[in-house]
């Protein structure tokens, strides 16, 4: 009876060509762009849809840094890195001490979690454009104070300034991310943590060392790797704000590579610098990713 | 020597409390001695974790005092009180070691470090912790971390009274025997309070010396569980403590007898009840006997639960259903047998409350 059962089910595998929509539209939205990309990288023209092989070339100019390409993308690199890890260090500490000092019932909960909300709402050319008009001397807020406070602030033609302003700019913008992630995080210890902790005597900072921490570590982990791969890939703000300048003090790869890409046309060093950009994020999103789940992995094992 | 005394102590979580509902907690008087092992035992929402949160000073009374060996701490915070408290699931100290979670207090309160290795050596000892001390808390099975929970609070030399609030409910059935009786060996070996809040009425029983039975707020009664079994002082007592708990049976008293139904049972005893309170007849089903037709009350038998070690029979008089317990041989014949009450062991309640005979003599 089973038996009949099982051949008599309809086996018909064109169920399969239900699938090809699908495919069809993620080969021309992502397989192909992104295979053309591979395809210029290994490829010189001059125009006219005229290409010529150029093997590994670009690679090997991009990653020589005697090379004016090489030099320019390590340059690029160099501040990317600082960048993300200057955001990093200011959004992550910020993130939690906004999330501790949070209220925990009431309507207040609703009403810092909207005001906090907003910043992450807003475009980020939206962004760029206020911090662009905030921060000049003549019409915007911030830079009129700092003016008028006698502070020689200029994000045009000051590097440490036009730095200072598109850090400020991402923390404004970007904390909340890492405030949302670990109120929850704090949101899901039991109360029963708490008062153990007032029984055993713990001093604010030993119950966030030893309780609070331990447990929003989870959260902490993603938050860095969001803000990371977001303030690694960081373009529109600072192109908005600082254009890249003064001179190339915040050229970031992105802007680079648009630079590059569009402005002068390159599409061999463009394409080859894409896929060197992409790669990075990736490999550096992976070990980060690789050693926290070790850590916890290796910590598991060690009870067992 | 007092331990712990509770003067007029009441809770109420709305802020103008009227009615006797609005009350978490109603009035209680009491003195519990240091050393000894208490149970408030009761159902959810019956009122013993407010009790509980109030000892550890989590809950400030609305009214009343609480004296700790006649000092007043109504209102002293938690960490000033000379307490410690074990919670419904274990509470650890994820990324330490044992040995750092059992430091941790007196790390806190500013001991030296020599002391406190020698303090937590000696816990560890005591709750058979020693050979996991440099283990990460974290991966330990759930008895051990309540082991640790425990230890946190006895590490303390100053603790005089330990809390536990369903200390069990997250460990494995084979596990609690054990973690129980460690609970009595530590209760033994240390002159420390130990106050335990359950609503298993095994756990309640076997763990303390006296029981305090909690319900709606209130406390019904306290006692020894033997007395618990034996007098209950109110219907929610017998009840709720026994497996299954108390029958009882609505009836009418005349001079020594009681009357239920059509059926008179001599207790021996008069009682001078309030004629017009609602009276009940309580017996344990321990104290019925089933006995051939004739020899007792008529009775049909409804079913027969076979729990093991022995069976109760389900049966009805008069329409009233009673559960007696029967041996696990019985041979039955027929479904119409009779029951016979142990006449010493019947109590009679007015309004809920157990009262007492005119003249104890006779009974």
């Amino acid at each position: 009876m089973t038996g009949e059962a099982r051949e008599l089910k309809p086996y018909n595998n064109r169920a399969w060509f239900m699938v090809l929509p699908v495919f069809l539209i993620v080969a021309f939205s992502a397989v192909l762009p992104l295979m053309t990309v591979v395809n210029y990288s290994v490829q010189d023209t001059f125009g006219n849809n005229t290409f010529f092989w150029n093997g590994i070339g670009w690679f090997k100019e991009l990653l020589d840094p005697n090379s004016e390409l090489g030099g320019r993308f390590i340059d690029a690199l160099g501040r990317n890195f600082l960048f993300s890890f200057l955001i990093l260090a200011i959004e992550i500490p910020l993130g939690i001490a906004v999330a501790l000092s949070m209220p925990r019932q009431g309507v207040a909960v609703s009403i810092s979690l909207v005001l906090l909300a907003l910043p992450l709402l807003i475009p980020w050319n939206v962004v760029g454009t206020i911090w662009q008009v905030f921060g000049r001397s003549d019409i915007g807020l911030l830079g009129w104070t700092l003016t008028g406070l006698g502070i020689d602030y200029n994000y045009v033609s000051g590097v440490l300034a036009a730095w200072i302003t598109i850090i400020l700019m991402d923390v404004w913008h970007w904390t909340s991310l890492v405030v949302l992630l670990c109120y929850a995080g704090l949101r899901a210890i039991p109360d029963a943590f708490y008062q153990a902790a007032r029984i055993d005597g713990a001093s604010r900072w030993a119950i966030f060392r030893a309780i609070q921490l331990p447990k929003i570590s989870r959260v902490l982990v993603i938050a860095v790797l969001l803000r990371f791969m977001d303030s690694f890939m960081i373009y529109t703000e600072p192109f908005v704000v600082t254009g890249g300048g003064p001179g190339n003090a915040t050229t970031f790869i992105s802007i680079d590579l648009v630079k590059i890409a569009l402005g002068q046309f390159d599409l061999g060093k463009a394409a080859a610098l894409s896929i060197v950009y992409n790669l990075i994020i990736l490999t550096v999103c992976w070990v980060f990713y690789t050693v926290m789940t070790h850590v916890e992995n290796a910590e598991r094992r060690v009870q067992l | 020597m007092t331990a712990l005394r509770l003067e007029k102590l009441a809770h109420s979580y709305k802020s103008h409390p009227s009615r006797p509902e609005d009350y978490a907690l109603k009035e209680i008087n009491q003195v519990w001695q240091t050393g000894g092992a208490y149970a408030l035992l009761g159902p959810s929402g019956c009122g013993k974790t407010t009790l509980l949160n109030i000892l550890s000073g989590l809950v400030i009374p609305s009214q009343g005092r609480v004296y700790f060996d006649d000092r007043d701490v109504t209102e002293l915070p938690t960490e000033k009180r000379n307490i410690a408290q074990v919670f419904q699931f274990p509470v650890i100290y994820d990324t330490m070691t044992v040995r750092e979670n059992l430091a941790f207090p007196l790390k806190n309160r500013g001991m030296d470090p020599a002391g406190i290795k020698t303090r937590v050596d000696e816990i560890a000892a005591l709750l058979d912790l020693s050979r996991d001390l440099d283990r990460r808390a974290k991966g330990l099975t759930a008895d051990a971390k309540q082991k640790i929970s425990l230890g946190r609070g006895l590490v303390r030399p100053d603790v005089t009274a330990v809390l536990f609030d369903e200390p069990l409910t997250v460990i494995d059935p084979q596990l609690k025997w054990e973690l129980r009786s460690k609970l009595k060996e530590i209760h033994r070996k240390l002159a420390v309070t130990m106050i335990y809040v359950t609503h298993d009425q095994t756990e309640a029983l076997t763990f303390a010396d006296k029981v305090i039975v909690m319900s709606e707020g209130e406390v019904v009664q306290i006692g020894t569980p033997e007395e618990l079994f034996e007098k209950p002082l109110h219907r929610f007592v017998g009840h709720f403590i026994g497996s299954p708990g108390m029958n009882f049976l609505p009836c009418t008293l005349a001079g020594t007898k009681a009357r239920i139904g059509g059926f008179e049972i001599d207790l021996g005893v008069s009682f001078a009840a309030d004629p017009k309170a609602k009276l009940e007849l309580g017996i344990r089903p321990d104290f019925i006997k089933l006995a051939p037709p004739g020899v007792g009350l008529p009775v049909r038998i409804d079913r027969i639960d076979d729990l093991g070690r022995n069976r109760i029979a389900h049966v009805r008089l008069e329409g009233q259903r009673l559960a007696v317990t029967v041996p696990a041989i019985l041979e039955t014949g027929s479904d119409d047998l009779t029951v016979v009450f142990d006449h010493r062991r019947i109590g009679i309640f007015a309004n809920d409350r157990r009262i007492e005979p005119d003249d104890r003599g006779g009974a």
